[in-house]
């Protein structure tokens, strides 16, 4: 068995980016199937044009049409390609300094082998059909004879946004005591473990107590019942939320624990739910259960009297 | 070893809107910091060094953006730091320029901070499910109103008193050109508002913004060229954790012992005497009246009572948040440091139309993560004694 | 200027750490050992500061937990950098220069491992222009390579030989992720990853996590007879974008090692050079004379725990100055896409 827990998860956005106007002249640029750049303070005409000059430190108001056409200043063979990246094969990222241009671009370039591209190649672009005003609206391409034209742009306004997919995937582990506590939940068991220092017993047991800054260590075995200190009604729908609101999401202070722990509550009108109310797990059928808290479909009343305000206070 | 002087002689804001879409990361922090340079009478190559805050890079989805941003910024050639404190950034930002100076390392240090949260969506940022845990996660709201429940429960306040900051905060924002949501409320309007995360209503709830803000920070003798420097008189940063066995989650420790070491570093004997204008970060309304007794302008559990009495409004005893605050702009990343900034303001008599009468001590505040990292300062418009 | 010295340091370097992100169970380990060799106990740090990165976590505020791992009830002055940890350390000088506090605690740590790192570095570069194409981070230094081939700066050969060196010194580091030294020839004969960089070029993907204690004055030298006393120290940047900047070149290293007041007479060089090449940019950036060692700990290219790797050059070139085996020690740290933004901690026996 590995020490710790592990799981999958993804990071995914598509990012709305407001682009302003010198990097909008650009991509304006890109969707019209025209290289753009700017000539900068001291001159020289850079492609992407910056932002903001290096020297003047000013908008960039001078914009050049370019060729398109250029020549490979630096370049390296992916071999191993990523997600995300213009192919999926292996290919070449070059440094390309457009003609007219003064500074380099980095792009990808077509080539099926690391012999097919060298230093001082001549390259020209290949647009895409359907362009938006994207660095990927195109890629380049061995410059060797005539090149198709870029279609028509399929839009005519100017480009001031874009938006920008981005993704990631991570594993995530809990750990090695937090994993204990979701294992132990696998078997119906909620342990917490306590702080060899401050003897304050932590549910989920903690890689270092937050007091003291040593691993809890003593396993303790807590009731599923407890306490509700304090709550929220969430009547908010966001992206990416995993429970349908509205939904009370309480600190619930276990018996025998020193700390709360956040749960559902449920089976009782909204209304009614109150600090002190005395609740208890309600477990999802067994051949469902994981290595999760989930296990735990909500908390429900006993149906006990609320415990008394000050058993819970020093909790808020 | 005492700090050497530092002084605050430029400040700049954008425009904060839900949706800045007429500029880029860099558009809107330059916007800042133009606004800023302009104030101190510097450009950009004077500057000796550059410090950059803002909060989670999930927000913009550029890891370090000040990296991309460092010519735009006129950074290239040049020290550039980037803080990150949670939601205290912008304070921690502009107090970590502040050492710069204080240190005697740099003599002229710009200093800003920007979230632009329209390039995504800060509820997701935040709440990205983390696995084997349950996801009842909903955001800032989600977190932060069950320890407002608490408040209301230990204060035993009325439960109108955060409507009553709401309308306040949002009623001082007309008089600042700056501010995002510049709309008249009352307390009857804010009452009537939807339950987001019960017990905050919509609006008691801050809003989502694009901005940045930017202030120029010197020393003693380049202070000289200006008319009115806003003299730092105490900066105080203190942590604890998220969550703890029998954590304070109404009234932080971390809060407490920093407050108590600034107005130790300030001199200052009375809180409630002694400042003049306070700008707090609250963004949700009941936040108010907990940083109240926190700070030390109130006993604990009578802070909503100053609030209900009208005394932290532009003409109350201890004005609070007289720009409209965090209630009316929130771009994450920069609302500490607006509120440092506007600390100074004040204690500039440069504040404008929301200029409280004759300040001359303020408090900038900024609180982060789980109620758990502070940044704060006092600044004056008297170069400190001590 | 407080005299401050270095005067604690430990680390952990691992490949494929299975613990949690924020690494709260490799720093507690490493605060002890902190705590071990200065006598210690954490109410003496007056400062903490640490540096690591929420997308090499994956999640917003991934940081907030960490300081559990110095057990912060009551409450502690503390900050954070979105920055190597090294930058941290510049932070926590700071805090001791304003006179504030005379001790500090920094560190740093990351799971580079748990994403795709050469990937999640695209989102580094320009976010309009450069990440859609998802440039990787061993692309990016693989066209700086090429370029300096190409201007006769250097050959792959010179590259193997950093790179054979290095794996050789790294035989005798405990931390080391990766080590054994064999010859260029055999390193030559390796297949290229990205042309032309070998797989061995870069340095490995490493979690891990590090800690250095800073002291003022009679702090240090309670401590230690031979504190590591920072006599120079500071970083500079130069712009991201590619294509206005001398990749070749490393302007901000060099200003960065004048303004730590210049390398004459070090002895020992801790670099933070991630890709083999690179070395060869930083030692002439740095004009470090042909006599000086570099990177005896093995370098970046044995092991380099993101957010951590620039502090644990600090840390181990100070390591030298506490041993008697050096008098004058320098340490490097960079930050960003092909060396953009560079810190230079130059450290003495004497001050």
């Amino acid at each position: 068995m590995s020490r710790t827990l592990s799981a999958p998860v993804t990071v995914a956005f598509d990012y709305t980016r407001s682009v302003g106007p010198v990097l909008g002249r650009f991509l304006t640029g890109l969707r019209d199937g025209r290289l753009v750049g700017a000539r900068l303070a001291d001159g020289r005409v850079a492609c992407p044009p910056p932002e903001f000059d290096p020297v003047s430190h000013q908008a960039p108001t001078e914009f050049v049409d370019l060729a398109g056409t250029g020549t490979v200043t630096s370049w390296t063979w992916v071999s191993e390609p990523v997600a995300g990246q213009p192919f999926d094969r292996p290919f070449a990222f070059a440094l390309i300094t457009l003609d007219g241009a003064d500074t380099p671009l980095l792009h990808a370039v077509d080539v099926s082998s690391a012999d097919e591209i060298s230093t001082g190649m001549r390259v020209r672009p290949r647009w895409g059909a359907e362009r938006a005003g994207v660095i990927t609206d195109l890629v380049f391409e061995p410059d060797s004879g005539t090149a198709a034209p870029a279609s028509a742009p399929t839009g005519t306004d100017d480009v001031t946004g874009i938006i920008t997919p981005i993704s990631l995937d991570y594993t995530y582990a809990a750990s090695p005591e937090e994993s204990a506590f979701y294992r132990g939940l696998a078997e119906g068991r909620i342990l917490g473990q306590r702080c060899p220092k401050c003897q304050k017993v932590y549910v989920p047991p903690r890689p270092a107590c937050p007091t003291d800054g040593v691993p809890t260590s003593e396993e303790v075995e807590l009731s599923d019942t407890g306490t509700v200190t304090t709550f929220c009604i969430v009547n908010v729908p966001f992206l990416g939320q995993r429970i349908a609101p509205p939904y009370v999401s309480a600190y619930i202070l276990l018996d025998g624990a020193d700390i709360a722990l956040q749960h559902l509550i449920l089976d009782i009108p909204v209304e009614e739910i109150r600090m002190g109310l005395r609740v208890k797990a309600v477990w999802k059928p067994r051949e469902e259960w994981g290595t999760t808290i989930e296990n735990i479909s909500h908390f429900a009343p006993t149906g006990e009297p609320d415990a008394d305000y000050d058993t819970y206070k020093h909790h808020l | 070893m005492a700090k050497k002087p530092a002084a605050v002689i430029g400040v700049g804001q954008t425009h904060h809107r839900a949706k800045r879409e007429d500029v880029s990361m860099a558009g809107l922090c330059r916007e800042a910091m133009d606004r800023a340079l302009a104030d101190a009478g510097m450009t950009l190559d004077e500057i000796d060094a550059i410090v950059v805050g803002k909060a989670p890079d999930l927000f913009e989805g550029v890891m370090m953006p000040e990296l991309y941003l460092a010519e735009a910024l006129g950074a290239a050639g040049k020290p550039l730091l980037r803080v990150h404190t949670a939601g205290s950034v912008g304070g921690s930002t502009a107090i970590v320029a502040s050492s710069l100076v204080q240190s005697g390392v740099h003599k002229k240090v710009l200093t800003v901070a920007f979230e632009k949260q329209s390039e995504s969506n800060a509820m997701w940022a935040l709440s990205v499910p983390v696995p084997f845990v349950m996801p009842v996660h909903a955001g800032a709201g989600g977190y932060f109103a069950p320890h407002v429940r608490s408040y209301i429960r230990r204060s035993g306040a009325p439960t109108h008193i955060g409507a009553i900051v709401a309308a306040k905060d949002r009623t001082n924002a007309l008089k600042n050109p700056y501010a995002h949501l510049r709309e008249e409320r009352t307390v009857d309007m804010v009452l009537a508002s939807q339950m987001l995360w019960d017990p905050i209503r919509y609006e008691e709830t801050c809003p989502s913004s694009d901005g940045a803000c930017a202030l120029v920070i010197v020393d003693e003798d380049v202070a000289k060229s200006s008319p009115n420097p806003a003299w730092i008189h105490g900066t105080v940063m203190r942590s604890e954790p998220t969550t703890a066995a029998e954590r304070d989650q109404v009234n932080p420790q971390a809060g407490r012992d920093a407050a108590a070491a600034l107005w130790k570093q300030a001199g200052i004997t009375s809180p409630i005497d002694e400042i003049d204008a306070a700008e707090v970060y609250v963004p949700f309304s009941w936040f108010e009246p907990m940083w109240l007794e926190n700070l030390g302008f109130a006993a604990e559990g009578e802070g909503w009572k100053l609030t209900e009495a009208g005394e932290t409004a532009m003409t109350g005893r201890i004005p609070f948040n007289a720009s409209g605050g965090v209630l009316s702009s929130n771009p994450i990343g920069a609302s500490g440091m607006l509120r440092f900034a506007e600390a100074a303001l004040q204690v500039r008599g440069a504040a404008g139309e929301h200029q409280v009468d004759g300040a001359r001590k303020a408090l900038g505040h900024a609180y982060g993560g789980g109620s758990q990292f502070f940044a704060m300062w006092v600044v004056g418009a008297e170069k400190p004694t001590n | 200027m407080r005299d401050v010295a270095v005067v604690g340091f430990a680390q952990r370097q691992l490949q494929d750490y299975d613990g949690s992100p924020t690494c709260a169970e490799l720093l507690v380990p490493i605060f002890g050992e902190c705590y071990e060799q200065t006598g210690w106990t954490k109410k003496d740090i007056g400062f903490w500061c640490s540096g690591s990165s929420d997308y090499l976590a994956g999640r917003s505020f991934s940081f907030v937990s960490a300081i559990d791992a110095i057990g912060v009830l009551p409450p502690v002055n503390e900050s954070h950098v979105e920055m190597d940890a090294a930058w941290a350390l510049y932070e926590a000088w700071l805090k001791i220069q304003t006179g504030e506090v005379d001790t500090a605690l920094v560190f740093g740590f990351g799971k580079a491992s748990a994403g795709v790192l050469r990937r999640t570095l695209a989102l580094q570069l320009d976010p309009y222009t450069l990440t859609p194409l998802w440039p990787d981070t061993v692309s990016i230094a693989a066209l700086q390579a090429r370029l300096g081939i190409d201007a006769g700066e250097w050959d792959e050969a010179a590259m193997a030989d950093v790179v054979n060196r290095s794996l050789t010194d790294a035989e005798k580091n405990e931390y080391a992720v990766r080590a054994g030294g064999s010859s260029v020839e055999d390193l030559l004969a390796r297949p290229m990853f990205a042309d032309p960089l070998r797989k061995h070029d870069a340095a490995p993907v490493t979690d891990g996590a590090a800690a250095i204690v800073l002291a003022a004055g009679d702090r240090a030298r309670e401590v230690r007879e031979r504190p590591a006393w920072i006599t120079g120290l500071a970083h500079y940047t130069d712009a991201l974008h590619l294509g206005t900047r001398d990749l070749t070149r490393s302007e901000s290293a060099a200003r960065a090692a004048a303004a730590a007041g210049g390398t004459d007479g070090v002895q020992v060089a801790e670099l933070h050079a991630p890709f083999s090449h690179q070395e060869l940019i930083l030692r002439r950036e740095l004009g470090l004379a042909d006599d000086v060692r570099v990177n005896p700990s093995g370098g970046a290219l044995a092991g380099n725990p993101m957010f951590t790797g620039g502090a644990i050059r600090i840390g181990e070139a100070a390591r030298r100055i506490w041993d008697g085996t050096a008098d004058k020690v320098l340490g490097h740290a960079t930050s960003g896409p092909a060396l953009q933004q560079n810190l230079v901690c130059v450290m003495e026996g004497q001050n």
